[in-house]
């Protein structure tokens, strides 16, 4: 039987090489060739596939964490709360305790430690999640609040928002920490999207590590790939990692990305390049359901 | 007056360290008799994040009046002032003289952080 929700995560090292854009690009011929489609922007710090997409929000929904918070008439200043505490989050003085919002990780061990029940769930703000449609595909994005630094719980709420019956293109923040392991961890497949310079090789061996690590199976998309030289393609071929589509460094590409268009609606060989990459990751996760 | 003294060194000589929260040590030193004691901080030098509060806490312990440090960032800043520790910034300088300065009225006590947080 095939597989319909499949979770495929776009993601890079390097910041700037085209996940956005692969995944928008994605998403779209996913949905107007294949099956129906959602493209989550789970780089929450700063979301821009709406750009692309032109999503029509249907509803935002705040995003809150749970922090403690402490009545110092209750407070019988025993310090188990910040013995407790791996973040320093809450620290026990000799007539009262402060607690740090930001470096909170909502755990709830100070609230379960506590002998005289002082300590009390504060919902905190971090963001919002805007649930749409842009066209044919469902669209779901999620936006940190400025100054914060919660991304990981935010984006986890991203993905809860998703319909368990279509394909879902995740949109990763970059980078190789936190947030985006939040994003990729219970994808199904990593596209991993770099551009062919020292650059782009160096964080895409960053990244290749971190795909491993998780023992995700991946491949990697090089974009603008007669721009740069050849050491991208030398290093997925010693590796023996797919290189799944290569994108030119085309004016037509450029022009479009200038105004906010889509690769798709460029030209239909683009089109064709999404297609083919969906068909390769739909083929190799049937394949990896039938061994399992 | 007790004072706690964010310090590089083990001594009076040794010059006082500028940050707050990964300083190394931390000497309480009584102003008028010049005694001191030596408290070890370095657990929070490799802290991966409020290294500053636990610091703050750490000090809040020794019942002391007052903090001289180089800098003291928000997180550090909310700590003393709920613990009642007036906090007194220096530029570098060895531990006496810092004390020596403070004595002389040439520090004032701060009224907020000198310097931004760093997140994780």
């Amino acid at each position: 039987m095939t597989k319909k929700n499949i979770k495929i995560a776009v993601a890079s090292g390097k910041g700037g090489t085209g996940k956005t854009t692969i995944s928008t690009n994605l998403a779209r011929a996913i949905a107007k060739n294949r099956r129906a489609a959602q493209y989550l922007d789970c780089d929450v710090e700063e979301p821009n596939g709406h750009i692309f997409l032109k999503p029509e929000i249907q509803k935002s929904k705040a995003v809150t964490i749970d922090v403690p918070e402490v009545d110092n008439e209750k407070c019988n200043g025993c310090g188990r709360c910040s013995d407790i505490c791996q973040y320093n989050a809450i620290v026990s003085l000799k007539k009262v305790v402060v607690t740090f919002d930001q470096l909170c990780h909502s755990c709830g061990g100070c609230k379960l430690v506590c002998p005289t029940s002082a300590i009390t769930d504060k919902a905190k703000e971090i963001g919002f999640v805007d649930i749409g449609v842009a066209k044919e595909i469902g669209f779901i994005q999620g936006r940190l609040n400025i100054g914060d630094i919660h991304t990981p719980p935010l984006i986890k709420e991203v993905k809860k928002a998703a319909s368990s019956d279509s394909v879902i293109v995740i949109d990763a923040p970059p980078g190789t920490s936190c947030p985006v392991i939040e994003a990729i961890k219970d994808c199904d497949f990593v596209v991993l999207v770099t551009e062919p310079t020292p650059f782009g090789l160096n964080d895409l061996r960053l990244a290749v590590g971190m795909v491993r690590e998780l023992k995700l199976p991946f491949a990697v998309v090089i974009n603008r790939s007669d721009a740069g030289d050849d050491e991208v393609l030398k290093y997925c071929s010693k590796e023996k990692i797919d290189v799944a589509l290569e994108i030119r460094d085309d004016i037509e590409i450029a022009k479009a990305y200038s105004k906010g268009e889509m690769i798709v609606d460029v030209a239909a060989d683009y089109e064709r390049g999404f297609i083919d990459l969906f068909d390769y990751i739909d083929k190799n996760i049937q394949l990896q359901e039938k061994l399992i | 007056m007790k004072v706690a003294v964010t310090a590089q060194g083990r001594d009076l000589a040794s010059e006082i360290d500028l940050r707050f929260g990964r300083a190394k040590y931390l000497l309480v030193v009584d102003t008028e008799t010049n005694e001191f004691e030596v408290c070890d901080n370095t657990v929070n030098l490799n802290a991966a994040q409020g290294a500053g509060v636990q610091t703050g806490m750490n000090i809040a312990n020794l019942d002391v009046d007052a903090v001289i440090t180089g800098n003291v960032g928000p997180n550090a800043f909310r700590t003393l002032n709920a613990a009642d520790v007036k906090i007194f910034l220096a530029k570098k300088c060895s531990v006496q003289e810092a004390i020596d300065k403070m004595k002389s009225g040439e520090l004032t006590a701060q009224e907020s952080a000198n310097v931004e947080g760093h997140w994780v």
